[in-house]
């Protein structure tokens, strides 16, 4: 350290940068470039850059609306999902097939008599008299429970076995992995039919509650994630672990002496973590296509409930005359897929750092 | 050679007829072994460097591995400070050896910063007592092989080659080892950088009083570094010798021709020097010739090479060779 706190002059014919111009960091402006350079948490660090992507922020939004939607609707809008509109207690039989927010006739006497504005029909009803809207609601509801919970079962279920096998490797990997090839071989959508036509006979002679409301059809759909789809995410989990194990920072840490427990809790996991996020991500749409397939060809829910996939199936036939009745659960389907894909393309980027530029 | 009371010889690492033979699938129910590492023996003083020279595949890296018990050797005794390292008391010596790997790329978590990085050896052996003191290790760690600050929070796909390799470095000197593995640490670097990270190698040496075992393919390199140099052929050593010894005066066929491969920079020297070009391929590690393991591409092999393996001998001053002819 020097006493003076000038820098040296420069020299008349000297090419060098005039150091006198510049004035040495005091000890305060270096300890704010302490500061300044401040650690971010691996997870913090990924939401930021999560935030910058536009398309991964407006699938938030659209998912945060629907999800909203479907949370609020039911609580504000008047009408259930399996009743013929009512007015003034009795059945409306004129409120068939109605255009987005039209007024049945007997609704429109109604308002004209006691002067009360009635809620409108956001769109329209069905051909049972029924407003179209909550069923659309009741609908996304019923999709996306569906895929949130077989994307749950299939996460947990391909996670435990993937790493399992994985780490273990040797034999009990051999084996492992020829039960999934078995798996993958089967067809699954004949499997879905054979098993919901078999668990239809077996459920519906039980008296259980929770398994009368959601419908048999709903039940198989689960246990078929379960035995069938969590074979893709495990192979992935398995390859990922596998590739992961041989890189020279596993064996950096042996080498240091970190017990196994730590190199998995340190090492393995967090760098299998963006495979299974955009695996998790991409797998609600999947099993929300599924469904609704499903409920299209008439196996998924049970009428009156109401999935996007059934409601697409019941608008078919009036196709010709009310085709908005197909486009709404249809682009309600096409929004949620392409929101949750996007989503997981965005988290992909967000915490895989190999993909950051 | 050496025994148990051989604690006060004031070596530091002793190798004793290292054996790793690892079984390969050759069929679909055969197993062939193949023979890595086959009966390898040196010795390692506190601050010296013994150099590992030898082609690709020829076992340098398992001699390295099997050294830290990443792998089980199949065979053979390892000393420390003549006390024998085995499998159980391995945990304690973590901390006196450690490594510093090839690949810059691969040896580095990508999810860790660098902090993280350097700072695990001090979790793992639990180094410090508050947070604050972490960080300071880590920081004097990190302008120890010369990286600044502020490079502490980033992650290491912002860094260069180099800057890898110095952080990977550090995280071996974390523990502050007696004794460092260097695996190829610079044959993945660019010619300027590895002057630089050989540099700073020996300075390190010199500051903190580390042994290298610096394993290699460029000869150059390994004499510049090296107060010995080994040279392995196909798992097993055929000449050991002082570094400038072994330059000058290589007695094995084997080291000679690869001491004919350095290229010269001046271009009158190199005219003169006559290149021993070698004939035919490496064989393979799963089916070894019988007797010595180069006289399939020896010019002096004779039927005593093929009959018998020829020993591991001391020609005068400590130069050992393994060979009938020479």
């Amino acid at each position: 350290m020097t006493e003076t706190n000038t820098m040296p002059k420069k020299k008349a014919l000297s090419l060098q940068v005039d150091l006198s111009k510049f004035e040495k960091a005091t000890d305060e402006e270096k300890r704010q470039q302490d500061v300044m350079s401040k650690s971010t948490t691996f997870f913090r660090d990924g939401m930021r850059k999560l935030m910058k992507n536009p398309l991964a922020v407006a699938s938030i939004i659209v998912l945060v609306l629907i999800i909203g939607t479907i949370t609020v609707a039911p609580a504000v809008v008047p009408y259930g999902y399996q009743d013929i509109i009512k007015v003034d207690g009795k059945r409306d039989k004129t409120a068939k097939n109605l255009e987005p927010f039209k007024y049945s006739k007997k609704e429109m006497k109604y308002m004209e008599k006691t002067g009360e504005k009635l809620f409108p029909h956001i769109m329209g009803t069905d051909s049972m008299c029924r407003d179209y809207f909550i069923r659309v609601v009741y609908g996304t509801r019923i999709s996306l429970t569906v895929g949130l919970f077989a994307s749950i079962l299939v996460l947990i279920i391909g996670v435990l076995y993937g790493s399992i096998s994985g780490y273990a490797g040797g034999i009990v990997d051999l084996i492992m992995m020829r039960i999934v090839d078995i798996i993958y071989s089967l067809p699954d959508m004949l499997i879905i039919i054979l098993l919901s036509v078999v668990l239809n006979e077996r459920l519906s002679a039980t008296q259980n509650p929770v398994i009368k409301s959601l419908g048999t059809n709903m039940v198989s759909i689960f246990i078929v994630f379960g035995l069938l789809y969590w074979v893709g995410m495990a192979r992935l989990v398995r390859g990922e672990i596998l590739k992961i194990k041989s890189n020279e920072y596993i064996l950096a840490a042996r080498a240091i002496g970190a017990p196994s427990g730590k190199i998995i809790r340190s090492h393995i996991i967090p760098n299998c973590l963006s495979v299974i996020i955009i695996t998790t991500a991409l797998q609600i749409p999947s099993a929300i296509f599924t469904e609704s397939f499903l409920s299209f060809v008439g196996m998924g829910v049970k009428a009156p409930m109401p999935s996007l996939g059934s409601l697409a199936n019941a608008a078919r036939e009036g196709l010709q005359s009310y085709p908005m009745q197909l486009v709404f659960p249809a682009v309600t389907i096409i929004l949620i897929v392409l929101a949750f894909n996007l989503l997981g393309d965005g988290l992909r980027d967000a915490f895989d750092p190999k993909l950051r530029r | 050679m050496s025994n148990e009371t051989n604690g006060k010889s004031g070596y530091l690492v002793e190798v004793e007829d290292l054996k790793q033979h690892f079984p390969i699938r050759t069929g679909f129910t055969k197993t062939t072994l193949l023979k890595a590492v086959d009966g390898v023996s040196f010795k390692i003083r506190p601050g010296e460097t013994l150099g590992l020279v030898g082609e690709s595949g020829c076992g340098k890296t398992t001699v390295g591995r099997t050294l830290l018990r990443l792998y089980e050797p199949t065979d053979g005794r390892i000393f420390f400070e003549g006390n024998e390292v085995t499998k159980s008391n391995m945990r304690e010596y973590r901390k006196e050896m450690q490594m510093v790997f090839q690949d810059p790329y691969s040896s580095l978590d990508p999810r860790m910063t660098v902090e993280d990085i350097i700072g695990e050896p001090l979790d793992v052996h639990k180094l410090y007592s508050t947070k604050s003191e972490r960080r300071d290790k880590i920081l004097g760690l990190m302008s120890l092989v010369g990286l600044n600050a502020e490079h502490a929070t980033r992650y290491v796909h912002e860094f260069s080659g180099g800057q890898r390799q110095r952080i990977g470095i550090a995280r071996a000197l974390a523990v502050d080892p007696k004794f460092i593995v260097c695996d190829e640490p610079v044959s993945a670097l660019d010619v300027s950088i590895q002057a630089q990270v050989v540099n700073m190698f020996e300075d390190l040496q010199k500051q903190l009083g580390v042994a290298y075992l610096f394993i290699a393919h460029d000869l150059l390199i390994v004499h510049h570094i090296s107060d010995k140099i080994a040279v392995m052929y196909l798992g097993r050593m055929v000449e050991m010798a002082d570094a400038d010894e072994l330059m000058d005066n290589p007695m094995h066929p084997y080291t000679q021709s690869l001491l004919s491969a350095v290229p010269i920079p001046d271009p009158e020297t190199a005219r003169k020097q006559k290149r021993i070009i070698l004939e035919g391929d490496v064989p393979s590690p799963l089916n070894m010739p019988s007797g010595c393991a180069f006289r399939t591409r020896c010019r002096y092999a004779t039927e005593r090479c093929s009959a018998e393996c020829p020993p591991f001998t001391d020609r005068g001053n400590g130069h050992m060779v393994a060979c009938w002819e020479k």
